[in-house]
């Protein structure tokens, strides 16, 4: 069974490379490249994977999910500028996939139970554009 | 590997009206959609592109990209048009969202090298949504 659980924290980022120059942070990140940064209101679906323990008919208890999303994920990043405040954003571009992989990164040492395991990460950074990660980047 | 998904709209109508059928079978087959003056949809069609990240980038797909390839080959011949009277494809199918689908994924499919000449990413999902009740789904 699958169980999924929503979060929403606000951020703001840029999206360049250093070594690049302004012109060609442009072509590759558009707007996104604006050197003072933009936010958006991020949603964060969270998919773990597991059969419900018997006796209590839970995958995984929700309230201990939405504890770990806000510890991990929303208490360092809402409301806050990913590239200055939120490592490793210092050094790597924050776009929505590798934002995906480090709330992935983030989260799934909290699920390595027997009973449910994370499946997947979907993270909206606008209603029109998602990223979906299940880990394992090649 | 990681997926991206990018939504996008467009406005159109349509009749669904097959020559292979009578006009009282047609009437029974597609209900209110036969209706000889056709009708109108706010479709909503989503774009899942799938591969690796590139490191460098920390980008799947370069966005900008996949935006004007769905916007020259979906957008700008579907947008604000009656699909019967203004597509060539649509002169010998039906255009339910189904063979809506197949058209748009001919058209993406014989394109996207051109936006995306190396091995990802590749085009993995298109989803299309008629109204909020009916959602359809096409894997290459």
């Amino acid at each position: 069974m699958l169980i999924t659980r929503r979060a929403e924290f606000s951020a703001s980022h840029v999206c360049s490379q250093p070594q690049l120059t302004p012109e060609q942070n442009r072509q590759i990140y558009g707007a996104a490249a604006n050197p003072s940064g933009h936010g958006h209101n991020y949603v964060l679906e969270v998919t773990l994977e597991g059969d419900p323990d018997p006796a209590t008919g839970m995958v995984f208890d929700l309230k201990k999910l939405k504890d770990v999303i806000q510890q991990t994920v929303i208490e360092p990043m809402d409301h806050r500028f990913l590239n200055h405040e939120v490592p490793p954003f210092d050094k790597i571009v924050p776009t929505t996939e590798n934002l995906a992989a480090e709330i992935w990164n983030r989260l799934q040492p909290h699920f390595d139970s027997a009973r449910a395991r994370l499946r997947n990460v979907r993270l909206y950074e606008t209603e029109d554009l998602y990223v979906d990660y299940a880990g394992n980047p090649s | 590997m990681m997926r991206v998904t990018r939504r996008y709209r467009f406005a159109a109508s349509h009749r669904l009206h097959s020559a292979q059928f009578s006009e009282q079978e047609n009437r029974e087959l597609y209900g209110k959609c036969n209706n000889p003056y056709g009708h109108g949809h706010d479709y909503v069609l989503e774009v899942t592109a799938a591969g690796p990240l590139d490191p460098a980038s920390g980008q799947v797909v370069h966005i900008l990209d996949l935006d004007r390839l769905v916007s020259e080959q979906v957008l700008r011949d579907f947008d604000h048009k009656y699909l019967n009277a203004d597509l060539n494809e649509f002169q010998t199918l039906v255009p339910t969202s189904e063979n809506i689908m197949r058209v748009i994924e001919r058209r993406l499919q014989t394109h996207w090298p051109e936006s995306f000449p190396g091995k990802w990413p590749r085009l993995e999902t298109i989803r299309l949504r008629e109204t909020k009740r009916n959602l359809f789904e096409l894997r290459p």
